[in-house]
This record gives C-alpha cells, structure tokens and sequence, in this order.
C-alpha cells in the first residue's frame, strides 16, 4: 500500500441527527432472505417508519409487522411475554411457510428492557424443528440504518454450524448477480469453497470455524465481523470491493491467503482491470475535478469517497460517517487522498451550513435533505441508494460511478426554454 | 401488544408534524431518538416538498440517557428558536421520548422565549396520527386565541352580517393539510366553487396558513369543515366560543355538492344555487347516465377508508355510479358514528377497526368486485385479484400527482368517475370474456386496457393451452384459498364440490365467482346439502335471485 496520508483531524460532531434507525435494514434484508420475517416489537412510529420505506411496494404477503405496545403492556398490566408469545402465534398461522422470525428490538423495547433475547430462546424451543427465533436490536438509540443489518448478521452467527475446514465467507449482503459474478471469479482464482453471510435462505447458514477467512463486502459489520471470529474465523485485511481498484485488491487479498499464484491473480484479473477501467473513462470525465461532499448514512461513504477521488477525479471536500471503525477501515484511510476531512457523527444544522458555504458540485445525503437541497440549487445523490444497488467487483465500477454521474448529467439535459 | 402488518396512520406526532408543515412561520420541536426524523421523508419525498419540514428533532441516542436529557430539550429549543425565528411554537414527545418524561413542554414554557409555545400532550400509545393533527391544530388556535375570545353570554354574530356590512360572504376553510388526500386540489376547487357563488374565502387553514393569520379565523361568518379528521375539534371550539356556526357536509360527489351549496346559501342567507348546475358544471352525471356505464350497475364494491372519504365514496357509488355497496369500514374511530349511520342507510354494518387483517378478511367475506380504500387495500385487493382505487389516506407517493386531480366539487365527481371505474374491465371485454374462456392472449382475470393485464399474468399459448385442457377434462380443484383466504373454512360442515359442481362454477365470469361460490356453499349449507353439484349451484343462483 501506498505511504499513508496526511489527513486533518477527524470532525467529531453531536447534534440532530438526519438518518435513519437500524429497523430500515429490514427493507433489503427481507428480500435476500424470502423465507424469513422480521417481527419489530415496538411503537406505532417503527410500524410507520418500515412502512413509509417499502409500503410502496404492494405486498400480497407481507415480510415484515410491528408488534405494537399498548399501554397495559407499558404499566405491566399484560405479561409481555404471554403477549409476544400470542402475536407470534397468530402471525405463524397466518404464515406457516416463515422458517426464520427475527424479532426485531426498537427504541420502545429497549427503554422499557423488554428482553427480546430470552424471548427468542423461549419461542424457539417451544417452536422446535418448524421456526427459528432471533433477535437483534435496531432502535435508532443504538443504531443508525445499515447497522441493523450488522444485528441481524452477528445473531445469526450462533446459529452457524461449526466446521473448521478452510474456506472464504463473504460478509455482508450483496446483489444475487454480483454474487453469483464473483462466484465465477473465485472459481478462476481457485479460492474456495466460498459461501455468503447473510445466505439467500435463512435455513441455509454458512458454517464457521478455524479454517473460515472473511472477506468483508460492506464495511458496517463491525458486531458481525467480531462474533465471527470469536468463533475461529479470521478476517482478511483489505480494502472494500468497490471500483476497480478496491475490488482488484479485495479479490487479491483472498487470493493469497488461499495461496494462489500471484501470475495466477494479474492472469484473471487484469483483463478485467483493464475492462473497467476502459468503462470508467467516459463518467471519469463527466466527475473529473468535481467537488463531493458526504453526508453520514450508512459507513460506505469512506470506501464511496476513496473510488470517486482516486478512480473518477472527484476532489472531496468533507466526508461524514455515522460511525467510525478504525480496524475495520484502516485499509480505506490509507488509500483516501491527502487532506481529506473526514466528520464522525452529525450536528445537522451546522453541517448544511459547511455545505452551503462549500457549494460542492455534488451531496451525498438521505432523502430528507435531498430535494430541498436540490431546491436551494445544489445538487444531490440521495445515498440510500447505494445499499440497494449492485455496486461490488471490478465489473461493477461503472456502474456505481454512473449512480454519481446520472444526478449530474440530468442537470444538463434538463431545459425549459 | 397488537400484530400490525400494516399501519392506517401513523403515531400522533406525525400528525402533529402535518400541521407544522402545513403552515408557514410555525416550529416544532420534537424530542425524539436518533431514526425519527424518517419522518421527515414523508414531506419531503410523498408529497415532494422543496424544503425540510419544520421540525427540530432532539435525536437523542443510548449514551444520552445516562446523562441530561432534559438539558438536550432546552438546547434543541434554544437553537431552533434562534435559527428559525418562528411566530409560534410547537413542543412535544415522541413515542419514546414520552417514556422517559422529561415534560418538553413544560420546560419550554419556562425558557421566556417570548412567542407563544403550544404544549403538546400527545399520548403516542392509544392516540393515532389525525387525532395528533386535529389535537395540534385546536391547541394552537386556542392558545393563539385565548385572549381574542369575547365574554360568556355575548350575542352570537349573525351569519349574515355580511349584508349590513356590504361585503361578500366570507368563510374559513378548515382542515387540509399535507398528507391529507388531495388537499392542495381540493381547496382550489372549493374556493373556484365558493367564489362563482359569490363567497369568499377569509382563511385556509392548516395549509398555508401563518400563526398570524389565525388570529382572523373568528372574522369568517362559518367554518367550512371540509375535513372532519383534522378539524372536527377546532370547528366545534370555534363554534361553542365565538358562536361561528360550521357546515359539515363535505362536498365529494355531485349529490354532496350539491347539498354543500345548498346549505352554504341558507346557512349564509344567499339565493339557493340553481337546480340543474350540476348537470352543467360536472360530467360524472352524464357519463354514469351514458349507456357505455349500464354494465357498472349493482357492481359490488367493497370502501375503507378515514371517515370523510368511505361515507363520501358510498352515497357516490350507491347514488350516482349504481353501484352496490356490499362493505363499508373506517379506520377513524373518533367518526365512527358517522359511518355507522351511512352504513345503516345501505343496510350494512360498518366496519370500525384499525386492523388491516380484519379488513382484508371483511373483503374476502363480501367478494367485491372493485374496492375502493387506501394504500393498504391495495396490498390485500392484490392477495385477493380484486380491482383497486385508492380514495384517501394512507397514500404513497402516487397519489400526490402533479396533474390537477382533487376529489371535491364538480372537477373531483370527474377525476372520481375515471380513476373509479379505470381498473374495472371494459363492458366488451367483460362480455366476450364471459361468453368464450378459450382464448390465447385475453384469458380469464386479462383486462388488456391495464398495461400490465391484472391481475391474472397474460400467459399465452401455454395459457390458452391449459383453458382447453380444462374445458375438456375434470378441472384441478379450485384454488379455494386464494380465494377466500381464511374466511370460509371448506372442511366444516364437509361441504365438498362435485366435478361438474366445479366446472360449472368456473364457467361464473371470475370477478363474481367468490359471491356465487360463497352464495352457493351457504345455500348448501342451510339446506344440509353435503355435495355441490352443478344443480345445487343453479338451485343456489335461483335462490338469491329472488
């Protein structure tokens, strides 16, 4: 790697925050596993938030619901275990094909300490053989948007079945056909078995042990990342799989732990590095010197901001994460170009006027500051975006540029006269 | 605890938030967890907004709760009160925030802020979102107004004043809100209506309204309640302390605005509207009279909806479109008196729940053939292959068009009438469907005027194929389930199809095939008939035609 970067101190900041709780993880992860169902024990506000995110999708068979508290469960006036227990059972009736229930923990449960997590074992063992019960907590007093699926990952990694043998996990969700594609380029390396966490069925988990190396495809599994290897597995130091170069390296890294040819790697994959890099040259014009700036979302602004500077031009002005993981970022930080101001956490009002006064060429920013940003004249990437969208591995690199490139191209084709 | 799949409204902040979004020059402070502000979305993305909603959200986290949560309210107040110099002040909890009580209100209360702060108690477990909106506006009146209010015991003023004062009429219209259902239309409609007969509008309110400018709602000479849900309340208080008397009758349909006008001018002493201007200014009478829409008569509908709209939408379907109403429900329980009395008048029993899996049961009980609701009816008319219009709230972004598209005055009979009767088969297609079921492209379920063909998929030759095979050989046994998912239990009372029994009631053109089959299974059953056979089935439909 290169020499690392010089960069100012880290922007610590508290304040209102703009972005989503961890419940919003159900929105994706309620389609890369159809056979689960993500029961969220909480308030009329969590039965609200998921429903506003994905209600306009019509459902014929919904995939997730909210267990709301009434006030007899907040004065204790019903057992709210004997409750839970009731709701479970209705909704399994209704649904007897679920085979995995994520109950889901909200800021109400987690203020009134209802314990989920005992809840879970009970159901499970009462339910033996037909539904599995899980818990995590995605209350936005804990967690913020994709950190809810690092919940959902690491309680499923007790569930995991032990087995040492040797072979890769790739950790975090990732599209059907960016996972299939980087199946296939595995299989050239020889790197395998490979397998996925979350898996496409719940029922069918990786398992895990001694001989297990992580490839980390998304950078918020910070819990995950540790339950695993709690339980043997070692994880592969690398930057993410996004663009050319990251996904080049993140591929490489797997290659030498499984001890391939270092030819064997530049023989597959250089063809594709070229290949993408040929792809990336007409956005790299249009985002060539443009100014960038993030705001705190999901913890991919830092790889997102390492690929537009270093393989599309962009110069970054600020780049904001909800949270910092300096282990798990610590190859991306060393990548980010010299002088990059990074910001960890959010006084909202204050960060809109940092961004007014940079009038940056592009934000990246959630759906709530997005259109009266573009009213003010700014334009955005609404960055929610960027975790249903296939954007991993080298073939991918235009692709996730051209999410940068659209927003502003769409500026100039626009014309009223 | 209650299993929700899906919400009707949303907590009481949210509606607290419609008002605050809905006005200019009014703020709100929230004291909320960090992930509230999805909220915000709802402005900003349903209904499009080009600017954040007027909220300052307290976004407090796990850390904070071990230190001074009440210090974070105060700092969140000061600053929001510094940056947006608002005219008023909103202050309340969320769900969560009211778990931990620090009593926002009361310490905003205690700052000296120098504006008027409105203190709201919004209890976010038993309350819902239009019962927030409604509460919020009545409390900002009446905090605004507490001191304009004239002595106990004074004289009413005449509604018609407005003569010995030589000036036109004038009226508030109250209640239209963001999120509402087509308010930003409706309200011009209504001012267009009210203007052509000669009354002016003093003041629309929450929407686009200022503090300031409710200070001059005691001028109008009536309220004009357009939307019960969130306006009810002030309305009422209006009423009782300044004496101004209110007109309810929502004017959606052409038979409500015609008796909107009617009672407008007597209430206000104007010459009654003329008789035939219906007729003149709305197109839905002559094109329910026009003999393309004879085919809609006594199509079985199934409406929920809030309040306003289900009463709305059932005398429009009875009295204007011929329809039969076989359903009527709402999710507003502080209005369910009023849909009880509407549904009595059609010989039904409302349906009063918040339970979205009630209301998809109730649906599959009637076997409409088009239902009219919300957001969520469209989930469950999915489930169950029933045509489907969305006539009020819960709404997503589709329904906050850019085209002019409101539901009131003669205009909204018109949008009414097409986006009604649009996912209806066409009356040839419902015809030829009925008479040949062997063709390859326009099989059973096939509306081909529908772009994707709902809801049944278009199969084609492999389609066409399999209607042969089950014209000419005993048919696969029918898809009971899908049908009539949980709401007739086929094993009890072993009530079982016969072969022909089956064929025959597949011959029933599918959109009114769960009421014959329904029909048919409980003629079998009053009549201690174990097998149905094809002439059960005719016995049945002789039965119920009487």
């Amino acid at each position: 790697m290169a020499s690392t970067p010089t960069l100012p101190p880290l922007l610590r900041e508290s304040g209102q925050r703009e972005v989503f709780c961890g419940l919003t993880s159900i929105v994706w992860l309620h389609r890369r596993m159809p056979d689960a169902f993500f029961l969220v024990v909480g308030s009329r506000t969590c039965a609200h938030l998921v429903q506003s995110a994905a209600g306009v999708m019509i459902f014929a068979e919904p995939r997730f619901g909210t267990a709301i508290l009434g006030e007899r469960d907040l004065a204790g006036l019903a057992d709210a275990n004997e409750e839970l227990d009731r709701v479970v059972g209705d909704l399994l009736e209704r649904r007897p094909e679920i085979r995995t229930l994520f109950l889901v923990g909200s800021c109400p449960s987690e203020v009134i300490k209802l314990d989920l997590a005992k809840a879970a074992e009970r159901i499970t063992t009462r339910l033996r053989g037909r539904v599995r019960v899980v818990n995590y907590s995605g209350s936005g007093i804990e967690t913020t948007f994709t950190q809810g699926e690092d919940g959902a990952l690491s309680a499923l990694v007790p569930l995991l079945p032990r087995c040492d043998d040797d072979q890769l996990l790739l950790v975090g969700t990732l599209a059907d056909g960016v996972e299939d594609r980087l199946l296939t380029l595995f299989e050239r390396l020889g790197v395998g078995p490979v397998r996925s966490l979350p898996p496409r069925q719940s029922t069918d988990l990786p398992s895990v042990g001694a001989g297990t190396r992580l490839l980390m495809a998304q950078p918020f599994l910070s819990d995950t990342v540790r339950a695993l290897e709690r339980r043997g597995a070692r994880r592969l130091p690398s930057p993410y799989p996004l663009g050319v170069e990251g996904s080049r390296a993140w591929m490489a890294a797997a290659a030498a732990a499984f001890a391939v040819d270092e030819a064997r790697v530049a023989e597959v994959l250089d063809p594709l590095v070229e290949r993408g890099r040929r792809a990336l040259v007409p956005l790299r014009r249009q985002l060539e010197g443009k100014r960038l700036f993030l705001m705190p979302d999901s913890q991919l602004e830092i790889p997102l901001a390492r690929f537009l500077s270093r393989e599309c031009g962009m110069d970054l002005v600020e780049v904001g994460t909800p949270y910092l993981d300096r282990t798990l970022m610590a190859e991306e930080l060393a990548l980010l170009p010299d002088g990059t101001q990074l910001s960890e956490g959010q006084d909202l009002e204050r960060q809109l006027e940092r961004v007014r006064a940079a009038r940056p060429d592009l934000v990246v920013c959630g759906l709530g500051l997005a259109n009266p940003l573009e009213a003010e004249g700014i334009a955005t990437k609404w960055s929610i975006e960027l975790v249903f969208s296939p954007i991993h591995g080298i073939d991918q690199a235009a692709d996730l540029a051209e999410l940068f490139a659209r927003p502003l191209h769409r500026r100039e084709l626009l014309q009223w006269n | 605890m209650e299993l929700t799949l899906w919400t009707y409204e949303g907590p009481p902040h949210v509606g607290a938030m419609r008002i605050a979004a809905s006005m200019e020059g009014l703020h709100y402070v929230l004291h909320a967890p960090q992930g509230d502000t999805y909220a915000d979305l709802l402005f900003t993305m349903i209904e499009r907004r080009d600017r954040r909603p007027p909220v300052t959200y307290t976004t407090f986290q796990a850390r904070d709760l071990g230190g001074d949560t009440a210090e974070l309210v105060t700092r969140s107040i000061q600053q929001a009160v510094d940056r947006f110099r608002p005219e008023a002040l909103l202050v309340g909890e969320s769900c969560t925030a009211e778990l931990i009580q620090d009593q926002p209100g009361a310490l905003a209360g205690g700052m000296g802020l120098g504006l008027p702060v409105v203190n709201l108690e919004l209890p976010a477990y038993s309350k819902k979102e239009n019962w927030g909106a409604a509460e919020t506006l009545y409390q900002l009146c009446r905090t605004l107004l507490r001191e304009r209010m004239p002595a106990p015991g004074s004289s009413k003023p005449a509604p018609d004043r407005w003569k010995s004062e030589g000036r036109r009429p004038r009226v508030n219209l109250l209640g239209p809100s963001l999120l509402g259902f087509r308010c930003r239309d409706d309200i011009k409609e209504i001012r267009g209506l009210l203007g052509e007969h000669g009354i002016d509008v003093n003041l629309v309110a929450p929407l686009g309204a200022r503090p300031s400018d409710l200070l001059r709602l005691p001028v109008a000479d009536a309220n004009v309640c357009l939307y019960p849900e969130v306006a009810g309340p002030l309305c009422s208080w209006l009423e009782r302390n300044f004496g101004t008397p209110v007109l309810r009758t929502v004017p959606i349909g052409v038979g409500a605005t015609r008796r909107f006008l009617r009672e407008l001018s007597a209430l206000l002493g104007l010459e009654p509207p003329e008789s035939n201007e219906a007729d003149l200014r709305s197109r839905l009478p002559w094109y329910s009279r026009s003999v393309d829409s004879t085919y809609l008569t006594g199509k079985r509908v199934f409406i929920f909806a809030d309040a306003t709209h289900a009463i709305a939408a059932a005398r429009i379907a009875a009295d204007e479109l011929g329809f039969t109403v076989v359903g009527l429900g709402t999710y507003s329980r502080e209005l369910a008196r009023e849909v009880r009395a509407a549904a009595s008048d059609l010989g039904l029993e409302a349906l009063i729940t918040d339970d979205y899996l009630a209301v998809e049961k109730a649906m599959g009980d009637a076997a409409p053939e088009l239902v009219l609701g919300t957001q969520m009816e469209r989930h469950s008319a999915k489930r169950l292959g029933i045509p489907c219009a969305v006539i009020s709230s819960p709404l997503h972004v589709q329904d906050v068009p850019a085209r002019y598209a409101p539901q009131m005055g003669w205009e909204g009979a018109n949008v009414i009438f097409d986006s009604w009767v649009h996912p209806l088969m066409m009356g040839l297609e419902e015809h030829l469907i009925g008479m040949f079921r062997h063709d390859f492209e326009f099989v059973e379920g096939h509306r081909s005027h529908l772009a994707d063909g709902a809801p049944s998929r278009p199969g084609g030759m492999a389609e066409a194929a399999q209607a042969v095979a089950v014209a000419s050989s005993p048919p696969p046994p029918l898809p009971s389930s899908s049908l009539q998912p949980s709401s007739l239990p086929l094993a009890e009372g072993a009530l079982i199809w016969s072969v022909d029994g089956e064929a025959a009631l597949r011959k029933i053109p599918f959109f009114v095939r769960g009421k014959v089959k329904t029909n048919t299974e409980t003629f079998a059953r009053d009549n201690a008939l174990g097998e149905i056979t094809e002439e059960v089935l005719y016995d049945a439909k002789a039965h119920y035609s009487k």
